[in-house]
């Protein structure tokens, strides 16, 4: 129970800052709709390469692609938030006054999730105005924002868990690098068959491909490799809670 | 142009880099993040060459143009901010009561960001020389896109360092980077105008200076020796570099008056 009081205290803290402060919102609000806007406007014509089958079309194609990355990214921007409070001394009054520190760790984490909601949210409408075709269902809806919410709560736990051993903003890159690298080394223009070299070998090993292709898979409304998705993002999310709780010890060990 | 304006300038383009490179984040992130997205885009976009009436079989060649000005953005970035902690810490002010002439102070600095494009330039072209990209236009073409990625940076260098003298605040500098970022994205970076079927972003990239950079460069690399895309990429480039350099120059002079 004392945890959860310190989970809502943070969590509180953290939307209101952002809530109430444009230059930590309007990044993540407009950051997926630049990408969404790049892409599925100016590469459009992809549709058209001989082999690219996706009934929907390009601008479903690249939708899934980034809600995906402004979930995993909203966690990461969280991470930005953990660090500057460790930098600034917050986070040492916030380790001296929490009964219970696991609910710190949580708090940011429902912060990370409602914060991102209103960007799926945002992002969701603006793709549904300019004419998003949705195969899927009702159930295979909650499918794609269900792997949506699971990515953004393993970034927000590896974000966390480096946010609390580095406890500096220039952590930044550290949180920030690998996840775009698993983004942008999945099949993010094309799907998977049409590409080559490289990067075909590279995202056929990624474990974000299979999330990507599921969650293109349901709004198609035809579902592939959904148990292979579910089962990469738990783990990421059950590493990633292991990795920031760890990462809270060290916290406390550093004072 | 006297010789002590000479050494003036001399010895704050020299500071100006000397900042730059004692900050490895300055010069790795610039260098790194550009080659890492045309690693990704070459390969992962390959397919698009399929597309009926797209100028080149290597996606590689097509985007090579486009590091040279993310590069020259992340410059801006980094030299308007270099700038504003000068406001900030005062050393504008310090540097006022001296008998060295503003317009140094801007051209030093513009001196800085130009070594470090032509830095970045360099390494743009031998990647990709190593890469296997075959620029079209030969070893004189090569010798232009390196001139042309120079006044890049001199418009965009002048665009950060008349951004910082407005504001004299470092956050707002770093503010402009989404903006910026709007225009790169907005233009025929990933995509010939020609093949953009959504209209309006078609439009959008027509009228985004940004594409004629781009074109500029591609053209030497993809087509040879295009008059046309040359005219209105360096005409661009130019008309970005004179206005840019006149607003520093005018927000400079307000910024000594008032302090």
């Amino acid at each position: 129970m004392r945890t959860l009081s310190v989970a809502e205290g943070v969590a509180w803290r953290v939307l209101h800052n952002v809530f109430t402060n444009p230059s930590l919102l309007i990044p993540s609000l407009i950051f997926p709709l630049f990408f969404f806007t790049a892409f599925a406007g100016g590469l459009s014509r992809i549709d058209q390469v001989p082999g690219f089958d996706y009934p929907p079309g390009y601008t479903a194609f690249q939708f899934v692609f980034v809600l995906l990355q402004s979930a995993a990214f909203g966690g990461v921007f969280t991470g930005f938030g953990i660090a500057r409070d460790f930098e600034s001394g917050f986070g040492r009054r916030l380790l001296l006054s929490a009964p219970h520190r696991t609910g710190i760790v949580l708090g940011y984490v429902a912060a990370a999730l409602v914060r991102w909601l209103l960007t799926a949210a945002v992002v969701t409408a603006v793709a549904l105005l300019v004419g998003m075709q949705v195969g899927g269902g009702a159930v295979d809806l909650v499918g794609l924002y269900t792997l949506a919410v699971c990515l953004n709560l393993a970034a927000t736990l590896w974000a966390a868990g480096i946010a609390l051993r580095l406890r500096t903003m220039q952590a930044g890159p550290v949180m920030q690098m690998p996840v775009f690298l698993l983004l942008f080394f999945a099949p993010v223009y094309v799907p998977l068959a049409l590409l080559q070299g490289w990067i075909h070998n590279v995202a056929t090993y990624n474990p974000l491909t299979r999330v990507l292709e599921a969650g293109r898979g349901f709004l198609a409304g035809s579902p592939t490799e959904v148990g292979l998705a579910f089962a990469v993002t738990a783990a990421l999310v059950v590493g990633f809670s292991m990795w920031a709780l760890r990462g809270l010890r060290s916290a406390e060990r550093a004072g | 142009m006297s010789k002590r304006f000479v050494e003036q300038v001399g010895q704050l383009a020299r500071r100006s880099v000397v900042r730059t490179a004692r900050q490895p984040a300055n010069i790795v992130f610039p260098l790194v993040f550009p080659l890492l997205l045309l690693a990704v885009n070459s390969s992962g976009l390959q397919s698009a060459t399929h597309l009926p009436g797209f100028p080149t079989d290597s996606y590689l060649a097509f985007a090579l143009a486009v590091p040279f000005m993310q590069g020259a953005l992340f410059a801006t970035m980094n030299a308007g901010t270099d700038l504003a902690r000068d406001i900030q810490t005062g050393f504008l002010n310090r540097l006022a009561l001296t008998p060295m002439r503003g317009v140094a102070l801007l051209a030093g600095q513009l001196g800085g960001v130009m070594a470090m494009t032509a830095v970045q330039a360099a390494v743009w072209i031998i990647a990709g020389l190593i890469l296997g990209v075959h620029f079209a236009a030969g070893a004189g073409g090569i010798a232009v896109i390196f001139v042309f990625s120079l006044l890049i940076g001199l418009g965009f260098g002048a665009l950060g360092a008349f951004l910082a003298l407005r504001t004299g605040s470092g956050e707002a500098v770093q503010g402009m980077f989404p903006v910026f970022f709007v225009f790169l994205f907005i233009s025929s970076m990933a995509m010939p105008r020609n093949l953009i079927e959504i209209k309006w972003f078609q439009t959008a990239a027509t009228l985004n200076p940004v594409s004629y950079l781009i074109e500029g460069i591609r053209s030497l690399i993809v087509i040879g020796w295009d008059a046309e895309a040359l005219a209105l990429g360096f005409g661009t480039a130019l008309l970005i570099a004179a206005i840019a350099v006149s607003l520093a120059t005018f927000s400079l002079r307000t910024r000594l008056t008032r302090s």
